[in-house]
């Protein structure tokens, strides 16, 4: 849950950062680059948060195992600490993957060169 | 992408003027090339690194110079650095897999020290550009096949062929795919976390720049730590698993 919210609040700050790629544009930005931009910043807040709810929902099951594993052998307990945080990390990694889409969406948009004319 | 006030902007500077002036007939030649060449401050992951590899190096040397039966503050702190690596080494790769570990161990020491410095204002992580994280996972990556040819012969080449020898066209795309996602998916973790952490805290910054970024430092730290720890742990784990048959 916490993990949500974390990514969460990672998405409203880059949305709203992404604001500056409108502002460096140029002040008379035309209309289609304006819809571009944002129809941009739509799909990455949406596709960071799709990717924050799977990674949250995995994550949850992990460490509800981990617990589990803990709570019936606590002499384990390394062991299953090193495998919880190396599954922690691996299931990040997809929601990294999401978030370096989207710095890429809105930060180093390869088409935005067809649509900032000027 | 610009990163404000640096330390070593005085060296990343004239370094970048000089590179680019050097290549600008290679540029004027080829105006495509125009693109790997905009950036003001663009060896800025070089010059942080060697600042970094000094930094390790210097430390090393004063440790071990004058080495005691009782040690003093800095071997102390490097003996339990060197001795939790070598644990962790010896419970993932056993006693054949110790030889990897100046590899193993030089990976984890400065991946933790580069992404902890970036937590530090006016430093920079290399670990937050993609070109110092592939290079360690291309490295990363072949020694696992160099490995794997050299204990198990060409016979290590039939692990992609899968299970029974008719699925080969099946599983050999499959596996090919798998192994090349490897060093992608340990350059882009990396990567995505330092940068990622780099971009929310200035972002944070452009916003409150008061008393809310302070758990955001603490979990920049935490992501720091844990994710040189897990680049080291997949590393050993990739080539132990490229040994593993023989031994």
């Amino acid at each position: 849950m916490k993990n949500v919210f974390r990514i969460a609040g990672l998405v409203g700050l880059f949305v709203m950062a992404g604001t500056s790629v409108l502002m460096a544009a140029g002040g008379a930005a035309s209309p289609e680059a304006i819809s571009f931009l944002s129809w941009c910043a739509m799909a990455a807040g949406i596709g960071i948060g799709i990717a924050a709810v799977g990674t949250g929902i995995g994550q949850g099951f992990g460490v509800r195992g981990a617990c589990e594993g803990i709570s019936r052998n606590p002499e384990a307990s390394g062991k299953i600490i090193t495998a919880l945080i190396l599954g922690l990390a691996m299931m990040e990694s997809l929601a990294i993957y999401a978030l370096v889409v989207e710095l890429i969406l809105l930060y180093a948009n390869p088409f935005i060169k067809y649509v900032i004319a000027a | 992408m610009e990163h404000g006030f640096l330390w070593l902007n005085f060296i990343t500077g004239p370094l970048t003027e000089y590179f680019n002036n050097l290549f600008k007939p290679f540029v004027a030649a080829h105006p495509g090339a125009a693109f790997f060449f905009k950036d003001s401050n663009m060896y800025n992951q070089v010059v942080y690194m060697w600042l970094y590899m000094l930094f390790l190096i210097v430390i090393g040397f004063l440790a071990t110079r004058a080495i005691k039966m009782v040690p003093g503050i800095l071997q102390n702190f490097m003996e339990v650095v060197v001795e939790g690596l070598r644990d962790l080494l010896h419970d993932n790769m056993g006693e054949h897999g110790m030889i990897f570990f100046p590899l193993i161990a030089t990976i984890a020491v400065f991946i933790f020290t580069a992404n902890m410095a970036g937590i530090i204002p006016g430093f920079f992580s290399p670990t937050a550009n993609m070109n110092t994280n592939a290079a360690m996972a291309i490295v990363v990556f072949l020694l696992t096949h160099v490995v794997g040819i050299r204990i198990h012969g060409f016979k290590y080449l039939k692990q992609f062929m899968g299970p029974v020898w008719w699925m080969a066209p099946i599983m050999i795309p499959i596996e090919l795919i798998g192994h090349l996602a490897r060093p992608l998916s340990l350059t882009m973790r990396l990567f995505g976390n330092i940068a990622g952490e780099d971009l929310v805290l200035g972002v944070l910054l452009l916003l409150v720049p008061y008393v809310v970024p302070l758990p955001f430092l603490a979990l920049m730290i935490f992501t720091s730590v844990l994710q040189s720890f897990v680049f080291s742990l997949l590393a050993m784990m990739y080539i132990s698993g490229a040994m593993e048959e023989a031994h």
